[in-house]
Protein backbone atom coordinates (compact mmCIF):
# COMPACT_ATOMS: atom_id res chain seq x y z
CA UNK A 1 0.00 0.00 0.00
CA UNK A 2 1.62 3.44 -0.93
CA UNK A 3 1.22 6.55 1.18
CA UNK A 4 -1.67 9.27 -0.70
CA UNK A 5 0.47 12.01 1.44
CA UNK A 6 4.10 11.84 2.29
CA UNK A 7 5.84 14.72 4.18
CA UNK A 8 9.36 14.79 5.58
CA UNK A 9 10.88 17.58 7.58
CA UNK A 10 8.65 20.37 6.28
CA UNK A 11 9.53 23.75 6.96
CA UNK A 12 8.44 27.13 6.11
CA UNK A 13 10.24 30.60 7.16
CA UNK A 14 8.56 33.95 6.05
CA UNK A 15 11.55 36.19 6.38
CA UNK A 16 12.49 35.40 9.85
CA UNK A 17 9.67 34.07 11.03
CA UNK A 18 9.33 30.15 11.13
CA UNK A 19 6.35 28.82 10.72
CA UNK A 20 7.08 24.98 10.18
CA UNK A 21 9.82 23.06 10.98
CA UNK A 22 11.02 19.79 10.64
CA UNK A 23 7.29 18.59 10.10
CA UNK A 24 7.24 14.41 8.87
CA UNK A 25 4.00 12.44 8.44
CA UNK A 26 2.51 10.00 6.32
CA UNK A 27 -0.85 9.51 5.44
CA UNK A 28 -2.16 5.84 4.11
CA UNK A 29 -5.10 5.49 1.59
CA UNK A 30 -8.07 5.18 2.56
CA UNK A 31 -7.39 7.01 6.53
CA UNK A 32 -8.61 9.83 8.24
CA UNK A 33 -5.76 12.19 9.55
CA UNK A 34 -6.46 14.88 11.68
CA UNK A 35 -3.82 17.84 11.99
CA UNK A 36 -4.84 19.85 15.39
CA UNK A 37 -2.93 22.50 17.11
CA UNK A 38 -3.62 26.38 18.20
CA UNK A 39 -4.15 28.99 16.58
CA UNK A 40 -1.15 29.76 14.33
CA UNK A 41 0.56 26.84 15.51
CA UNK A 42 0.93 26.03 11.30
CA UNK A 43 -2.38 23.80 10.44
CA UNK A 44 -3.36 25.84 7.69
CA UNK A 45 0.32 26.63 6.27
CA UNK A 46 0.84 22.58 6.29
CA UNK A 47 -2.42 21.74 4.19
CA UNK A 48 -2.06 25.07 1.78
CA UNK A 49 1.45 23.49 0.80
CA UNK A 50 0.08 20.03 0.39
CA UNK A 51 -3.08 21.47 -1.49
CA UNK A 52 -0.58 23.45 -3.66
CA UNK A 53 -0.88 27.07 -2.58
CA UNK A 54 1.96 27.58 -0.78
CA UNK A 55 5.68 27.02 -1.50
CA UNK A 56 7.90 24.69 1.01
CA UNK A 57 11.00 26.55 2.10
CA UNK A 58 12.40 23.47 2.89
CA UNK A 59 11.71 19.24 2.89
CA UNK A 60 9.50 17.05 0.93
CA UNK A 61 5.76 16.41 0.20
CA UNK A 62 4.26 13.99 -1.76
CA UNK A 63 0.53 14.15 -2.66
CA UNK A 64 -0.84 11.47 -4.22
CA UNK A 65 2.86 10.55 -5.42
CA UNK A 66 3.72 14.04 -6.97
CA UNK A 67 5.27 17.24 -5.42
CA UNK A 68 1.76 19.42 -4.79
CA UNK A 69 4.46 22.38 -5.70
CA UNK A 70 4.55 21.55 -9.43
CA UNK A 71 1.67 19.36 -9.85
CA UNK A 72 -1.08 19.85 -12.42
CA UNK A 73 -4.38 19.91 -13.77
CA UNK A 74 -4.25 16.19 -13.86
CA UNK A 75 -3.36 15.93 -9.98
CA UNK A 76 -5.76 18.18 -9.20
CA UNK A 77 -8.42 16.50 -10.90
CA UNK A 78 -7.67 14.08 -8.07
CA UNK A 79 -8.11 16.32 -5.11
CA UNK A 80 -10.98 17.90 -3.66
CA UNK A 81 -10.08 21.02 -1.42
CA UNK A 82 -12.62 22.95 0.93
CA UNK A 83 -11.32 26.06 2.05
CA UNK A 84 -10.87 27.50 5.42
CA UNK A 85 -13.08 30.59 4.11
CA UNK A 86 -14.75 31.91 1.04
CA UNK A 87 -16.14 35.15 0.66
CA UNK A 88 -17.12 35.23 -2.80
CA UNK A 89 -20.83 36.73 -3.47
CA UNK A 90 -21.75 34.77 -6.59
CA UNK A 91 -24.63 36.08 -8.61
CA UNK A 92 -25.14 31.96 -9.38
CA UNK A 93 -27.30 30.06 -7.41
CA UNK A 94 -26.01 26.80 -5.74
CA UNK A 95 -26.90 24.83 -8.24
CA UNK A 96 -25.14 26.16 -11.06
CA UNK A 97 -22.55 26.96 -9.23
CA UNK A 98 -21.93 23.32 -8.21
CA UNK A 99 -22.78 21.69 -11.76
CA UNK A 100 -20.43 24.40 -13.25
CA UNK A 101 -17.30 22.83 -10.66
CA UNK A 102 -18.46 19.53 -11.39
CA UNK A 103 -17.62 20.56 -15.29
CA UNK A 104 -14.04 20.66 -14.90
CA UNK A 105 -13.92 17.04 -13.65
CA UNK A 106 -13.52 13.57 -15.32
CA UNK A 107 -16.07 11.33 -13.51
CA UNK A 108 -17.85 13.98 -11.10
CA UNK A 109 -20.38 12.95 -8.66
CA UNK A 110 -24.15 13.38 -9.85
CA UNK A 111 -25.09 17.38 -8.63
CA UNK A 112 -28.65 16.51 -7.34
CA UNK A 113 -27.10 13.76 -5.34
CA UNK A 114 -24.08 16.08 -4.06
CA UNK A 115 -27.00 18.88 -3.08
CA UNK A 116 -28.49 15.72 -1.09
CA UNK A 117 -25.18 14.62 0.61
CA UNK A 118 -24.84 18.38 1.88
CA UNK A 119 -28.46 19.10 2.94
CA UNK A 120 -29.03 21.67 0.27
CA UNK A 121 -31.51 20.40 -1.91
CA UNK A 122 -33.73 22.91 -0.67
CA UNK A 123 -31.38 25.94 -1.54
CA UNK A 124 -30.13 24.39 -4.80
CA UNK A 125 -32.14 27.82 -6.48
CA UNK A 126 -30.95 30.17 -3.87
CA UNK A 127 -28.04 32.47 -5.34
CA UNK A 128 -24.99 31.71 -3.36
CA UNK A 129 -24.70 35.40 -2.36
CA UNK A 130 -28.48 34.91 -0.13
CA UNK A 131 -26.67 31.23 1.49
CA UNK A 132 -26.44 32.07 5.63
CA UNK A 133 -22.88 31.27 6.68
CA UNK A 134 -22.85 27.75 7.85
CA UNK A 135 -24.68 26.83 4.39
CA UNK A 136 -22.58 28.55 2.17
CA UNK A 137 -19.82 26.29 4.14
CA UNK A 138 -22.30 23.22 2.71
CA UNK A 139 -21.61 24.62 -0.46
CA UNK A 140 -17.91 24.54 0.15
CA UNK A 141 -18.03 21.09 1.59
CA UNK A 142 -20.31 20.36 -1.84
CA UNK A 143 -17.65 21.75 -3.84
CA UNK A 144 -14.75 20.08 -2.52
CA UNK A 145 -16.26 16.31 -2.72
CA UNK A 146 -17.76 17.34 -6.15
CA UNK A 147 -15.33 15.87 -8.26
CA UNK A 148 -15.31 12.22 -6.09
CA UNK A 149 -11.78 13.11 -4.93
CA UNK A 150 -9.06 10.25 -3.98
CA UNK A 151 -7.87 12.77 -1.31
CA UNK A 152 -9.80 15.61 0.33
CA UNK A 153 -8.77 18.64 2.36
CA UNK A 154 -10.68 19.68 5.05
CA UNK A 155 -9.26 22.76 6.50
CA UNK A 156 -11.64 23.73 9.33
CA UNK A 157 -14.84 22.73 7.53
CA UNK A 158 -17.68 22.93 10.35
CA UNK A 159 -16.91 26.48 11.65
CA UNK A 160 -20.28 28.12 11.72
CA UNK A 161 -22.55 24.82 11.63
CA UNK A 162 -25.49 24.38 14.48
CA UNK A 163 -24.80 21.33 16.02
CA UNK A 164 -27.40 19.33 14.15
CA UNK A 165 -25.58 20.72 10.68
CA UNK A 166 -21.99 19.08 12.40
CA UNK A 167 -23.82 15.81 13.00
CA UNK A 168 -25.07 15.34 9.22
CA UNK A 169 -21.63 16.06 8.33
CA UNK A 170 -19.86 13.70 10.18
CA UNK A 171 -22.14 11.28 8.64
CA UNK A 172 -21.28 12.22 5.67
CA UNK A 173 -17.47 12.23 6.35
CA UNK A 174 -18.52 8.90 7.35
CA UNK A 175 -19.67 8.15 4.11
CA UNK A 176 -16.89 9.39 2.38
CA UNK A 177 -14.65 7.30 4.01
CA UNK A 178 -16.85 4.04 3.46
CA UNK A 179 -15.83 5.21 0.17
CA UNK A 180 -12.34 4.71 0.35
CA UNK A 181 -11.82 8.63 0.46
CA UNK A 182 -8.74 9.99 2.25
CA UNK A 183 -9.30 12.35 4.40
CA UNK A 184 -7.05 15.50 6.05
CA UNK A 185 -8.74 17.18 8.67
CA UNK A 186 -7.66 20.56 10.22
CA UNK A 187 -10.21 21.28 12.91
CA UNK A 188 -10.71 23.28 16.35
CA UNK A 189 -13.43 20.79 17.50
CA UNK A 190 -11.24 18.40 19.33
CA UNK A 191 -14.61 16.11 19.59
CA UNK A 192 -15.02 16.48 15.79
CA UNK A 193 -11.25 14.77 15.41
CA UNK A 194 -11.97 11.95 18.09
CA UNK A 195 -15.43 11.22 16.35
CA UNK A 196 -13.99 10.96 12.79
CA UNK A 197 -10.01 10.46 12.64
CA UNK A 198 -8.56 7.59 12.59
CA UNK A 199 -5.00 9.41 13.91
CA UNK A 200 -4.49 12.79 14.75
CA UNK A 201 -1.23 14.65 15.02
CA UNK A 202 -0.93 17.87 16.99
CA UNK A 203 1.28 20.26 16.12
CA UNK A 204 1.84 23.65 17.81
CA UNK A 205 4.86 27.14 17.08
CA UNK A 206 5.06 25.05 14.24
CA UNK A 207 6.75 21.65 15.38
CA UNK A 208 4.97 18.43 15.31
CA UNK A 209 4.20 17.70 18.94
CA UNK A 210 2.80 14.08 18.66
CA UNK A 211 1.42 11.66 16.18
CA UNK A 212 -1.07 8.53 16.43
CA UNK A 213 -4.45 6.85 16.77
CA UNK A 214 -6.78 9.09 18.92
CA UNK A 215 -6.46 6.96 21.96
CA UNK A 216 -3.11 6.43 21.39
CA UNK A 217 -1.66 10.17 21.83
CA UNK A 218 -0.01 12.28 24.86
CA UNK A 219 2.27 11.15 27.61
CA UNK A 220 0.14 7.73 29.28
CA UNK A 221 0.05 9.21 32.36
CA UNK A 222 -2.42 12.09 30.66
CA UNK A 223 -4.81 9.37 29.39
CA UNK A 224 -4.78 7.33 32.74
CA UNK A 225 -8.39 7.45 33.46
CA UNK A 226 -10.17 9.89 36.27
CA UNK A 227 -12.50 8.57 39.10
CA UNK A 228 -14.89 11.20 40.44
CA UNK A 229 -17.24 10.87 43.62
CA UNK A 230 -18.35 12.97 46.52
CA UNK A 231 -18.59 11.77 49.97
CA UNK A 232 -18.87 14.18 53.70
CA UNK A 233 -15.83 15.68 52.73
CA UNK A 234 -16.36 17.18 49.51
CA UNK A 235 -15.69 16.05 45.84
CA UNK A 236 -12.68 13.98 45.18
CA UNK A 237 -11.00 13.01 42.06
CA UNK A 238 -8.01 10.37 42.15
CA UNK A 239 -6.63 9.40 38.63
CA UNK A 240 -5.95 4.98 38.53
CA UNK A 241 -5.18 2.49 36.27
CA UNK A 242 -7.23 0.26 37.69
CA UNK A 243 -10.81 2.49 38.00
CA UNK A 244 -13.10 -0.68 38.95
CA UNK A 245 -11.07 -1.30 41.53
CA UNK A 246 -10.97 1.65 42.95
CA UNK A 247 -14.49 2.02 43.18
CA UNK A 248 -15.49 -1.45 44.20
CA UNK A 249 -13.16 -0.04 47.31
CA UNK A 250 -14.89 2.71 47.98
CA UNK A 251 -18.12 0.83 48.60
CA UNK A 252 -17.08 -1.46 50.60
CA UNK A 253 -15.58 0.91 52.85
CA UNK A 254 -18.34 3.35 52.90
CA UNK A 255 -20.93 0.17 52.72
CA UNK A 256 -23.28 2.19 50.30
CA UNK A 257 -23.29 3.40 47.04
CA UNK A 258 -21.15 6.81 46.64
CA UNK A 259 -22.49 9.89 45.58
CA UNK A 260 -21.85 11.55 41.86
CA UNK A 261 -19.52 8.30 41.21
CA UNK A 262 -17.89 8.85 37.42
CA UNK A 263 -15.53 6.69 36.00
CA UNK A 264 -13.95 8.97 32.81
CA UNK A 265 -11.18 8.03 30.50
CA UNK A 266 -9.67 11.48 29.78
CA UNK A 267 -10.98 13.02 26.33
CA UNK A 268 -8.97 13.73 23.47
CA UNK A 269 -9.38 18.09 24.73
CA UNK A 270 -7.89 17.30 27.74
CA UNK A 271 -5.27 15.26 26.01
CA UNK A 272 -4.50 17.65 23.60
CA UNK A 273 -4.68 20.65 26.12
CA UNK A 274 -1.77 19.29 27.98
CA UNK A 275 0.41 17.96 25.35
CA UNK A 276 0.03 21.90 24.19
CA UNK A 277 0.57 22.91 27.55
CA UNK A 278 3.67 20.86 28.27
CA UNK A 279 5.38 21.55 24.48
CA UNK A 280 4.89 25.04 24.87
CA UNK A 281 7.18 25.65 27.10
CA UNK A 282 9.07 23.44 25.42
CA UNK B 1 5.28 20.19 -17.73
CA UNK B 2 5.15 16.29 -17.14
CA UNK B 3 3.31 14.00 -19.47
CA UNK B 4 0.48 13.69 -17.20
CA UNK B 5 -0.16 17.48 -17.65
CA UNK B 6 0.56 17.76 -21.11
CA UNK B 7 -2.41 14.71 -21.77
CA UNK B 8 -4.65 16.99 -19.28
CA UNK B 9 -4.26 20.12 -21.54
CA UNK B 10 -5.23 18.48 -25.07
CA UNK B 11 -6.69 21.29 -26.53
CA UNK B 12 -10.33 19.46 -26.48
CA UNK B 13 -10.87 19.75 -23.12
CA UNK B 14 -9.47 23.55 -22.91
CA UNK B 15 -11.30 24.83 -25.17
CA UNK B 16 -14.59 22.79 -23.96
CA UNK B 17 -13.67 24.02 -20.38
CA UNK B 18 -13.11 27.81 -21.67
CA UNK B 19 -16.46 27.86 -23.69
CA UNK B 20 -17.79 26.45 -20.53
CA UNK B 21 -16.42 29.67 -18.77
CA UNK B 22 -17.68 31.92 -21.39
CA UNK B 23 -21.17 30.71 -21.24
CA UNK B 24 -20.35 31.35 -17.07
CA UNK B 25 -18.71 34.83 -17.38
CA UNK B 26 -21.43 36.17 -19.63
CA UNK B 27 -24.03 35.63 -17.89
CA UNK B 28 -22.77 36.41 -14.57
CA UNK B 29 -21.78 39.67 -15.52
CA UNK B 30 -25.35 40.59 -16.44
CA UNK B 31 -26.57 39.67 -13.13
CA UNK B 32 -24.46 42.21 -11.72
CA UNK B 33 -27.03 44.96 -12.19
CA UNK B 34 -24.23 47.86 -11.32
CA UNK B 35 -21.89 46.50 -13.89
CA UNK B 36 -24.20 46.48 -16.31
CA UNK B 37 -25.65 49.77 -16.07
CA UNK B 38 -21.79 51.55 -15.21
CA UNK B 39 -19.68 49.85 -17.30
CA UNK B 40 -21.82 48.42 -20.13
CA UNK B 41 -24.01 51.02 -20.83
CA UNK B 42 -20.96 53.71 -19.99
CA UNK B 43 -19.85 54.44 -23.80
CA UNK B 44 -23.56 54.81 -25.02
CA UNK B 45 -24.27 57.27 -22.37
CA UNK B 46 -21.13 59.21 -22.97
CA UNK B 47 -22.29 59.27 -26.32
CA UNK B 48 -25.53 60.65 -25.65
CA UNK B 49 -24.31 62.98 -23.37
CA UNK B 50 -21.50 64.41 -26.43
CA UNK B 51 -24.05 64.26 -28.54
CA UNK B 52 -26.69 66.33 -27.22
CA UNK B 53 -24.28 68.61 -25.72
CA UNK B 54 -22.82 69.65 -29.17
CA UNK B 55 -25.93 69.15 -31.13
CA UNK B 56 -26.26 72.44 -31.63
CA UNK B 57 -22.08 72.86 -33.28
CA UNK B 58 -21.34 73.65 -36.55
CA UNK B 59 -20.42 70.20 -39.12
CA UNK B 60 -17.17 69.11 -38.95
CA UNK B 61 -14.93 68.83 -42.11
CA UNK B 62 -16.71 70.76 -43.97
CA UNK B 63 -15.41 71.12 -47.50
CA UNK B 64 -15.30 74.64 -49.14
CA UNK B 65 -18.21 74.45 -51.18
CA UNK B 66 -19.93 73.84 -47.84
CA UNK B 67 -20.67 70.17 -47.95
CA UNK B 68 -19.42 67.00 -46.85
CA UNK B 69 -19.66 68.00 -43.23
CA UNK B 70 -20.24 65.79 -40.36
CA UNK B 71 -21.86 66.22 -37.14
CA UNK B 72 -20.38 66.19 -33.86
CA UNK B 73 -21.78 63.07 -32.82
CA UNK B 74 -20.67 61.08 -35.79
CA UNK B 75 -17.17 62.33 -35.01
CA UNK B 76 -17.00 60.88 -31.71
CA UNK B 77 -18.42 57.90 -32.55
CA UNK B 78 -15.14 56.08 -33.57
CA UNK B 79 -13.34 57.30 -30.29
CA UNK B 80 -16.56 56.00 -28.30
CA UNK B 81 -16.40 52.87 -29.67
CA UNK B 82 -12.38 52.80 -29.21
CA UNK B 83 -13.40 53.87 -25.14
CA UNK B 84 -15.82 50.60 -25.15
CA UNK B 85 -13.04 48.11 -26.40
CA UNK B 86 -10.68 49.43 -24.12
CA UNK B 87 -13.15 49.54 -21.34
CA UNK B 88 -14.44 46.14 -20.98
CA UNK B 89 -11.18 44.46 -22.01
CA UNK B 90 -8.65 46.26 -20.18
CA UNK B 91 -10.25 48.29 -17.24
CA UNK B 92 -13.30 46.31 -16.34
CA UNK B 93 -10.98 42.63 -16.91
CA UNK B 94 -8.03 44.06 -14.94
CA UNK B 95 -10.40 45.22 -12.03
CA UNK B 96 -12.44 42.27 -11.91
CA UNK B 97 -9.89 39.74 -11.91
CA UNK B 98 -8.49 41.43 -9.01
CA UNK B 99 -10.90 41.39 -7.34
CA UNK B 100 -11.46 37.48 -7.77
CA UNK B 101 -8.44 37.11 -6.62
CA UNK B 102 -8.93 38.83 -4.18
CA UNK B 103 -12.30 37.29 -2.56
CA UNK B 104 -11.19 33.61 -3.22
CA UNK B 105 -12.79 32.87 -6.51
CA UNK B 106 -9.33 32.45 -8.26
CA UNK B 107 -7.94 30.00 -5.04
CA UNK B 108 -10.87 27.96 -5.45
CA UNK B 109 -10.79 27.50 -9.39
CA UNK B 110 -6.58 27.33 -9.09
CA UNK B 111 -7.65 24.48 -6.71
CA UNK B 112 -9.71 22.71 -9.31
CA UNK B 113 -8.64 20.71 -12.64
CA UNK B 114 -9.83 24.06 -14.99
CA UNK B 115 -6.78 24.55 -17.19
CA UNK B 116 -5.56 28.46 -16.54
CA UNK B 117 -6.08 29.14 -20.58
CA UNK B 118 -10.11 27.94 -20.49
CA UNK B 119 -10.25 30.34 -17.68
CA UNK B 120 -7.91 33.14 -20.01
CA UNK B 121 -10.54 31.58 -23.05
CA UNK B 122 -13.47 32.14 -20.83
CA UNK B 123 -12.45 36.32 -20.41
CA UNK B 124 -11.64 36.95 -23.37
CA UNK B 125 -14.65 35.24 -24.69
CA UNK B 126 -17.17 37.02 -22.38
CA UNK B 127 -15.39 40.51 -23.14
CA UNK B 128 -15.79 39.91 -26.72
CA UNK B 129 -19.68 39.11 -26.70
CA UNK B 130 -19.98 41.66 -24.18
CA UNK B 131 -17.98 44.34 -25.98
CA UNK B 132 -19.63 43.58 -29.22
CA UNK B 133 -23.16 43.59 -27.81
CA UNK B 134 -22.33 47.06 -26.22
CA UNK B 135 -21.02 48.14 -29.85
CA UNK B 136 -24.43 46.83 -31.34
CA UNK B 137 -26.17 49.28 -28.60
CA UNK B 138 -23.88 52.66 -29.03
CA UNK B 139 -24.53 52.16 -33.12
CA UNK B 140 -28.18 51.66 -32.92
CA UNK B 141 -28.33 54.46 -30.88
CA UNK B 142 -25.89 56.29 -32.81
CA UNK B 143 -27.33 55.66 -35.80
CA UNK B 144 -31.12 55.81 -35.27
CA UNK B 145 -31.09 58.55 -32.82
CA UNK B 146 -29.06 60.63 -34.34
CA UNK B 147 -28.59 60.03 -38.11
CA UNK B 148 -24.80 58.94 -37.91
CA UNK B 149 -24.05 57.23 -40.80
CA UNK B 150 -22.37 53.50 -40.46
CA UNK B 151 -20.03 52.25 -42.61
CA UNK B 152 -20.45 52.85 -46.04
CA UNK B 153 -19.32 49.68 -48.12
CA UNK B 154 -17.72 46.11 -47.79
CA UNK B 155 -13.90 47.49 -46.99
CA UNK B 156 -15.15 49.92 -44.34
CA UNK B 157 -17.08 47.34 -42.50
CA UNK B 158 -13.61 44.68 -42.73
CA UNK B 159 -11.81 47.53 -40.97
CA UNK B 160 -14.17 47.91 -38.42
CA UNK B 161 -14.42 44.33 -38.14
CA UNK B 162 -10.69 43.61 -38.26
CA UNK B 163 -10.16 45.82 -35.36
CA UNK B 164 -12.29 45.62 -33.48
CA UNK B 165 -11.57 41.65 -32.90
CA UNK B 166 -7.60 42.24 -32.58
CA UNK B 167 -8.49 45.15 -30.27
CA UNK B 168 -11.20 43.10 -27.98
CA UNK B 169 -7.89 40.38 -28.15
CA UNK B 170 -5.45 42.50 -27.02
CA UNK B 171 -7.55 44.44 -24.72
CA UNK B 172 -8.65 41.09 -23.13
CA UNK B 173 -4.94 39.91 -22.53
CA UNK B 174 -3.59 43.61 -21.22
CA UNK B 175 -6.54 43.13 -18.68
CA UNK B 176 -5.25 39.54 -17.46
CA UNK B 177 -1.87 41.20 -17.25
CA UNK B 178 -2.63 44.48 -15.62
CA UNK B 179 -4.86 42.39 -13.10
CA UNK B 180 -1.76 41.06 -11.47
CA UNK B 181 -0.75 45.11 -10.10
CA UNK B 182 -3.42 46.44 -7.60
CA UNK B 183 -2.18 44.35 -3.95
CA UNK B 184 -5.60 43.97 -3.58
CA UNK B 185 -9.53 43.78 -4.74
CA UNK B 186 -10.03 46.91 -3.44
CA UNK B 187 -7.46 48.83 -5.02
CA UNK B 188 -7.96 47.91 -8.14
CA UNK B 189 -9.94 50.70 -9.39
CA UNK B 190 -7.72 52.87 -7.96
CA UNK B 191 -4.91 51.34 -10.01
CA UNK B 192 -5.99 50.60 -12.99
CA UNK B 193 -9.06 53.63 -13.48
CA UNK B 194 -6.27 55.80 -14.13
CA UNK B 195 -3.87 54.50 -16.09
CA UNK B 196 -6.71 53.91 -18.50
CA UNK B 197 -8.35 57.46 -18.11
CA UNK B 198 -4.76 59.02 -18.76
CA UNK B 199 -4.26 56.32 -22.13
CA UNK B 200 -7.40 57.64 -23.40
CA UNK B 201 -7.24 61.29 -23.26
CA UNK B 202 -3.74 61.27 -24.65
CA UNK B 203 -5.31 58.87 -27.39
CA UNK B 204 -7.90 61.32 -28.54
CA UNK B 205 -10.97 59.10 -27.34
CA UNK B 206 -12.76 61.88 -26.18
CA UNK B 207 -11.76 64.60 -28.22
CA UNK B 208 -10.33 65.64 -31.13
CA UNK B 209 -6.86 63.65 -31.67
CA UNK B 210 -5.00 66.07 -33.93
CA UNK B 211 -5.56 69.19 -31.49
CA UNK B 212 -3.08 67.88 -29.41
CA UNK B 213 0.80 68.85 -29.90
CA UNK B 214 2.76 67.08 -32.08
CA UNK B 215 4.87 65.44 -29.50
CA UNK B 216 2.39 64.11 -27.20
CA UNK B 217 0.62 62.36 -30.37
CA UNK B 218 3.96 60.82 -31.12
CA UNK B 219 4.06 59.25 -27.74
CA UNK B 220 0.58 58.21 -27.63
CA UNK B 221 1.53 56.13 -30.61
CA UNK B 222 3.68 53.96 -28.31
CA UNK B 223 0.30 52.85 -26.74
CA UNK B 224 -2.51 51.39 -28.35
CA UNK B 225 -5.58 53.07 -27.77
CA UNK B 226 -4.46 55.80 -29.88
CA UNK B 227 -4.04 52.69 -32.63
CA UNK B 228 -7.88 51.30 -31.88
CA UNK B 229 -9.43 55.02 -31.87
CA UNK B 230 -7.75 55.67 -35.12
CA UNK B 231 -8.38 52.72 -36.61
CA UNK B 232 -12.08 53.10 -35.27
CA UNK B 233 -12.01 56.59 -37.07
CA UNK B 234 -10.74 54.58 -40.64
CA UNK B 235 -13.85 52.77 -40.91
CA UNK B 236 -16.73 54.87 -39.65
CA UNK B 237 -15.15 58.68 -40.95
CA UNK B 238 -15.04 59.71 -44.82
CA UNK B 239 -11.79 58.80 -46.34
CA UNK B 240 -10.60 62.69 -46.72
CA UNK B 241 -10.40 62.56 -42.91
CA UNK B 242 -7.65 60.71 -43.08
CA UNK B 243 -5.52 64.05 -44.10
CA UNK B 244 -5.79 65.19 -40.48
CA UNK B 245 -4.09 62.20 -38.95
CA UNK B 246 -0.39 62.91 -37.89
CA UNK B 247 1.41 61.26 -41.24
CA UNK B 248 -1.71 62.23 -43.13
CA UNK B 249 -3.05 58.89 -43.66
CA UNK B 250 -4.84 56.17 -41.60
CA UNK B 251 -1.54 54.14 -41.04
CA UNK B 252 -3.68 51.09 -41.03
CA UNK B 253 -0.31 48.96 -40.91
CA UNK B 254 1.29 49.96 -38.05
CA UNK B 255 -2.22 50.13 -36.64
CA UNK B 256 -2.38 46.71 -36.89
CA UNK B 257 1.31 46.33 -36.05
CA UNK B 258 1.29 48.03 -32.80
CA UNK B 259 -2.12 46.34 -31.93
CA UNK B 260 -0.14 43.00 -32.55
CA UNK B 261 2.81 43.91 -30.48
CA UNK B 262 1.03 44.84 -27.83
CA UNK B 263 -1.08 41.87 -27.76
CA UNK B 264 2.38 39.52 -27.00
CA UNK B 265 3.05 42.24 -25.02
CA UNK B 266 -0.34 41.13 -23.00
CA UNK B 267 0.16 37.42 -23.86
CA UNK B 268 3.84 37.19 -22.42
CA UNK B 269 2.54 39.16 -19.42
CA UNK B 270 -0.45 37.16 -18.60
CA UNK B 271 1.80 33.75 -19.01
CA UNK B 272 4.18 35.07 -16.58
CA UNK B 273 2.39 37.07 -14.03
CA UNK B 274 -0.55 35.58 -13.83
CA UNK B 275 -1.13 33.67 -10.47
CA UNK B 276 -4.36 31.91 -9.13
CA UNK B 277 -3.22 33.22 -5.58
CA UNK B 278 -0.45 35.65 -4.74
CA UNK B 279 2.22 34.22 -3.64
CA UNK B 280 3.82 34.52 -0.34
CA UNK B 281 7.39 34.46 -0.85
Amino acid sequence: MTSVVEVEDLAKRYGDRTALDGVSFTIERGETFALLGPNGAGKSTTIEILEGYRRRSGGTARVLGVDPGTAGVDWKARIGIVLQSSTEAGTATVREMLAHVASFFPSPRPVDETLEAVGLTDDARTRIRALSGGRRRRLDVALGIVGRPELLFLDEPTTGFDPEARRRFWDLVTRLKHEGTTILLTTHYLDEAAELSDRVAVIASGRLLDIGPVDGIGSPEARIPIVRWRDGDGLHEVRTGEPATLVARLVESAGREPRDVEIRRPSLEEVYLRLIEDGGGA
Amino acid sequence: MTVAERRALRPGRTLRLGAGRVVWEVRQYFRERDTVFFTFLFPTVIFLVFAAAFSSRDPIGVRPDGTGGISVAAYYLPGLVAAGVVLSGIQNLGIAIAQERSDGTLKRLGGSPLPVVSYFIGKAGSVLVTAAIQLVLLLAVAHLLFGVALPGDATHWFRFAWVFLLSILMAAVLGIGISGIPRTGRSASAVIVPILLVLQFVSGVYFTFSDLPDWLQTVAGFFPVKWVAQGMRSAFLPERFAAAEQHGTWDLGTAALVLVAWTVVGLVAARLTFRWVRRDG
